[in-house]
């Protein structure tokens, strides 16, 4: 089972399942020690929720998972408000972690969104994809490449 | 619809990609078998300025076919909605 949001407003409660082990990451935007005020996120809409759905599907397919929700802001998002929250639920822990971590990594180098910082003074900057990203998501691939 | 002279694509831009090049989609009429991704790259760079310098290969590139990613090497058909577009920066 799997639940995917893309929300203009604020992200829905966070789910309550009656599940052995259940994870929830949730990420906020920093302020960059007063730096940016906001975010403007743009996404691709239809594939932003079939590439999550394809994530949460190999998420599922590599763990025995009960429930996958993924949650994710677009247009503007201020400060300290929420961007993601990913909540995954499976009979014990050690599944339902690395299961969120994965969905996570991948969703922050898959999934086709973009963020752009706008700063106190109204400036704006496209955020650039880091190597530490890329290679938090490589880590859940074999090193046979399959 | 394949009519042996070639094929049209709906080409889209997102991000800073859209900004710098001042359009989100276009149509576009290639010659039957223009290849790939790398290709319809190499054929949008060929206008020179803007093109050339975001999409000539100097900046590093993502793109999706019908709502999928794909490699750059990935061909291209009749009828396709190919994205490009910076590497992604969600979550």
């Amino acid at each position: 089972m799997q639940a995917i949001a893309i929300c203009e407003d604020e992200l829905p409660p966070v789910a309550v399942w009656h599940a052995g082990a259940c994870v929830t990451f949730e990420g906020r935007v920093r302020d960059e020690q007063g730096r940016v005020v906001a975010l403007e996120i743009e996404h691709y809409p239809g594939m932003t929720e079939r590439e999550i759905g394809r994530i949460a599907d190999q998420a599922a397919e590599r763990w025995p998972l009960s429930m996958v929700l993924v949650a994710h802001r677009v247009g503007r998002v201020e400060a300290d408000q929420l961007i993601v929250r990913v909540q995954v639920a499976a009979q014990h822990r050690r599944e339902a972690f690395e299961a969120c971590g994965f969905i996570m990594d991948y969703l922050k180098t898959r999934a086709p969104f973009w963020k752009k910082e706008i700063s106190v003074d109204g400036a704006t900057s496209w955020v650039e994809a880091k190597q530490g990203d890329r290679d938090a998501a490589a880590r859940w691939t074999p090193a046979d490449g399959h | 619809m394949t009519n042996g002279t070639g094929m049209n694509i709906r080409v889209r831009y997102f991000a800073r990609l859209r900004e710098k090049l001042a359009t989100d989609q276009e149509q576009l009429a290639l010659p039957a078998g223009a290849g790939d991704v790398a290709a319809l790259c190499r054929h949008l760079a060929a206008r020179g300025g803007i093109w050339a310098e975001e999409l000539g290969g100097e900046r590093p590139l993502m793109a999706a076919i019908n709502e999928e990613l794909k490699p750059l090497a990935a061909s291209l058909s009749d009828g396709d909605e190919v994205a490009l577009f910076p590497p992604v920066t969600g979550g």
